[in-house]
């Protein structure tokens, strides 16, 4: 028998049940509340710290470690390199960054990988200098490429342990409920950020716009929520989203679109009900508007659309022909104020999206996705990660895990880009395996994979340009000649991981 | 019959644009040397259309080539090139009279005689874009047996007619019929205008509504994206193709059975309506890619 800190004598064992812990008293095993009832101070409910360099050491930043963050603020995102420099100045050395993707606006991380600070980056994409220095070398450690599924995947599997998340969210109450559609640097979802919110073993997330709790609704929760850190802002509003991307007036883009919007009326997958992504290209935009047509006047609607949200998308589900959308990534100002806006306009985190290897994924619930290509190769592998000079440009993205999840995948692209062919022999580096890619729709033709002998079967009296896709390779050829290959460097500098986790591929350094 | 519903415009300095002009599947791409080019370009453009022509399969789309006019210092260069370069057509700017024509006839026959290429093998458009050259019509079309057709340039006429042009296009109208009448009468095909306005859609379906039911074979057209609008007005209706296949099976069944007249729908068939229903079924099969409720071979009977 034994006296608990309420009076009661608990016997020490009963019968049936495993051991007994004796009640401790009420703030024992909770430290995370108020100390006594009445305190109108309350020191262990805030999680806000004044500043990152405070939000750097409390959360127990270590030489070594991983961190990460989200590119949801794309081009105008100004908290990576926040973070950075302040580590930096800690003297910190040897980090791997996992963010989800980078872009244009981290060039400085360039400076903190000669220094030492970092060691190793893990993404799905890198563009502007820094992919040129990576391109180059600067690393000693290989990039590590990972698709938008692949990345939810390998943090899940734990093969990716995150030891701090630095989220930036655009609002943010004082216990960490935060959402990605309100404030100054609005970006729409937050669907990238909420895997690492959930699994990273400390999360601090970063804001510009403090609002009252409790901040619903939420795409980051606060049980998940370690530390708060309010700075003036998180990114430029020009670099988050486009204002509103606009259907071209490119005869050459329009063209493939209207092949692509015909190959996708035709292929079999669009029905009423079907489902559908398309990205934020410019041929992507006109596909969905000239689809739009094709609804209309077959009287169809689509039961979701997938993805990288547009404001045409949105266009088309205010007007009903599209009645859900799953977001895990707004483009435009559109779909920032339609992910607030709509009922049915619903975040959804990477996992949810595309990890291959949890319980179901969106991507392979999609009838028709439509896809870019830097290159093409006649085995129908694509390249969206390196330039025709072998430099990093690119990213996976979900390209990978919309190919092989969709009925029918959709390569869109000019057959000649300024003096490259667009098909060729052997691309580059393989992102997404030619076994996933169905069709090839170009400026100048039609191609359909051998092994989709059914979409061929389907589109051949329907008065398209269908070629093979060496006779496509071949009419290229004959304007742009065949290019000297590229040379490359013995060295690394890049790993292409599939989204299922092995490797597909790697990048080799350029030669100068 | 050859079809010539749309002629592109690719200016002859514009490389991107003339490496892959047949992608759009107007029936002619005419590559421009003339007002396109400014005066610092001539030489360039003439080499590039040179090998343009030389090295790159333009399939099933006619090629025309707007020459320089031979009054000008480029003109003779031009069709020095041209000619071994060998595009199906030629095409004069600014031709005023009979003798226009003759002497670029004389020119291209010396030329081809001096480049081993067969005589009278390339073709000749009479662009007419002046009161003159109206006035003159029927005898610029009948001047030479190279001429395949006659397009109409209204930029310069209305210029010369002290006017400028208007949405309904009455200034254009006379204009627009003598063309007309000169190119029937010789047997030779009609190609309206550019229409300038390339965001003004509804205003080009309009025009080319009205030029479609004066009869002109076509239009040249300057953007891409106005092909296809062209085509789609062109573009016979199911009810006309039906009609139309219905005449031509009933006039090979009355050829088999050797019977002299034939009617259907209780209506005499004759010659020119026999040629209509061809003529239909032409732009049915051309314009197939919006045709797809219609097999193929129905439509060839």
């Amino acid at each position: 028998m034994a006296n608990n800190a309420a009076g009661r004598d608990i016997p020490a064992r009963i019968k049936g049940l495993p051991e007994i812990r004796p009640f401790e008293g009420a703030f024992k095993n909770t430290p995370l509340v108020r100390k006594q009832k009445g305190s109108r101070s309350l020191p262990r409910l805030n999680k806000i710290v004044d500043s990152i360099e405070q939000a750097v050491l409390k959360s127990g930043v270590q030489d070594g470690m991983t961190i990460s963050f989200h590119h949801h603020l794309r081009n105008g995102d100004m908290v990576l390199n926040m973070v950075m420099d302040v580590i930096a100045n800690l003297g910190l050395k040897d980090l791997t960054i996992a963010s989800s993707s980078l872009t244009d606006a981290h060039t400085p991380l360039i400076t903190h990988i000669k220094q030492g600070v970092v060691r190793r980056l893990i993404c799905s994409g890198i563009r502007g200098e820094l992919a040129e220095a990576v391109s180059h070398g600067v690393l000693d450690t290989p990039v590590l490429f990972h698709s938008h599924g692949g990345r939810a995947r390998m943090i899940e599997a734990g093969e990716l342990q995150i030891d701090v998340a630095f989220l930036a969210v655009p609002s943010c109450d004082v216990y960490g409920n935060a959402n990605g559609y309100t404030g100054p640097s609005a970006c729409g979802s937050l669907g990238y950020a909420k895997v690492d919110a959930v699994h990273a073993a400390k999360v601090v997330l970063i804001t510009d716009n403090l609002v009252e709790y409790p901040n619903t609704p939420f795409s980051i929760h606060q049980d998940h929520v370690d530390l708060i850190v309010p700075v003036d802002q998180i990114g430029d509003p020009q670099g988050i989203s486009a204002g509103s991307l606009r259907m071209t007036r490119n005869p050459r883009d329009i063209l493939i679109a209207q092949y692509a919007s015909h190959v996708i009326e035709h292929s079999g997958y669009m029905e009423d009900g079907f489902s559908i992504q398309t990205g934020s290209g410019s041929i992507s935009l006109a596909v969905t508007q000239f689809l739009r047509d094709v609804m209309l006047r077959k009287n169809y609607t689509a039961s979701f659309a997938l993805g990288g949200v547009t404001g045409n998308i949105v266009t088309l589900h205010e007007e009903g022909l599209i009645k859900r959308i799953l977001d895990v990534q707004s483009f435009d100002q559109e779909a920032i104020r339609s992910i607030a806006e709509n009922r049915y306009h619903t975040e959804i985190d990477a996992s949810y999206y595309a990890n291959p290897h949890n319980k179901g994924c969106a991507t392979n619930k999609i009838n028709v996705v439509v896809l870019s290509a830097m290159e093409i190769d006649t085995d129908f592998n694509v390249n969206v990660l390196t330039g025709s000079d072998g430099v990093i440009r690119g990213a996976s993205g979900g390209h990978s895990d919309t190919a092989i999840g969709s009925g029918i995948s959709i390569v869109v692209a000019p057959l000649i880009r300024g003096r490259t062919a667009t098909v060729v022999d052997r691309v580059d580096t393989i992102i997404t395996p030619g076994e996933t890619v169905d069709v090839l729709v170009t400026d100048h033709g039609v191609a359909v994979n051998p092994k989709r002998r059914d979409i061929y079967d389907r589109l051949k009296t329907k008065h398209l340009p269908l070629y093979s896709i060496e006779q496509l390779k071949q009419k290229a050829e004959k304007v742009t000649g065949v290019p000297e290959p590229v040379q490359f460097e013995d060295k690394i500098v890049g790993v292409v991981e599939y989204r299922d986790g092995t490797i597909i591929d790697v990048v080799y350094q350029v030669k100068d | 019959m050859k079809l010539r519903r749309t002629m592109l415009y690719v200016p002859g300095n514009n490389p991107n644009m003339v490496k892959d002009a047949h992608i759009y599947r107007s029936d002619s791409v005419m590559f421009d040397l003339e007002d396109s080019v400014s005066v610092r370009e001539k030489d360039a453009a003439r080499l590039l259309i040179f090998h343009a022509l030389r090295c790159i399969d333009y399939e099933t789309t006619e090629t025309v080539v707007r020459i320089n006019g031979l009054d000008t210092p480029f003109g003779r260069d031009d069709v020095e090139a041209m000619v071994r370069a060998q595009p199906d057509i030629i095409r004069l700017p600014k031709t005023e009279t009979p003798e226009d024509i003759q002497m670029i006839d004389q020119k291209l026959t010396e030329v081809e005689r001096q480049a081993g290429v067969e005589a009278g093998s390339i073709k000749l458009f009479a662009a007419i874009e002046s009161a003159r050259g109206v006035v003159n019509a029927y005898r610029i079309a009948t001047s030479s047996e190279r001429l395949v057709g006659i397009a109409f340039g209204a930029e310069d006429f209305v210029t010369n007619m002290h006017t400028s042009r208007s949405k309904p296009g009455t200034e254009l109208f006379t204009a627009r019929q003598e063309i007309l009448l000169a190119a029937r009468a010789a047997g030779l095909h009609a190609v309206d205008t550019v229409f300038a306005d390339i965001s003004d859609d509804e205003g080009f379906r309009e025009e080319v509504g009205l030029i479609k039911n004066m009869g002109f074979d076509g239009k040249s057209v300057i953007n891409p994206r106005q092909v296809g609008i062209v085509h789609s007005i062109y573009m016979p209706s199911v009810v006309e193709i039906k009609t139309a296949r219905r005449i031509i099976r009933a006039i090979k069944r009355a050829e088999q059975e050797g019977s002299g007249v034939v009617a259907v729908n209780g209506k005499m068939i004759d010659k020119p309506v026999v040629d209509r229903a061809r003529h239909t079924l032409d732009l049915a099969q051309a314009s197939g890619i919006y045709l797809d409720e219609i097999e193929e071979e129905e439509i060839n009977g």
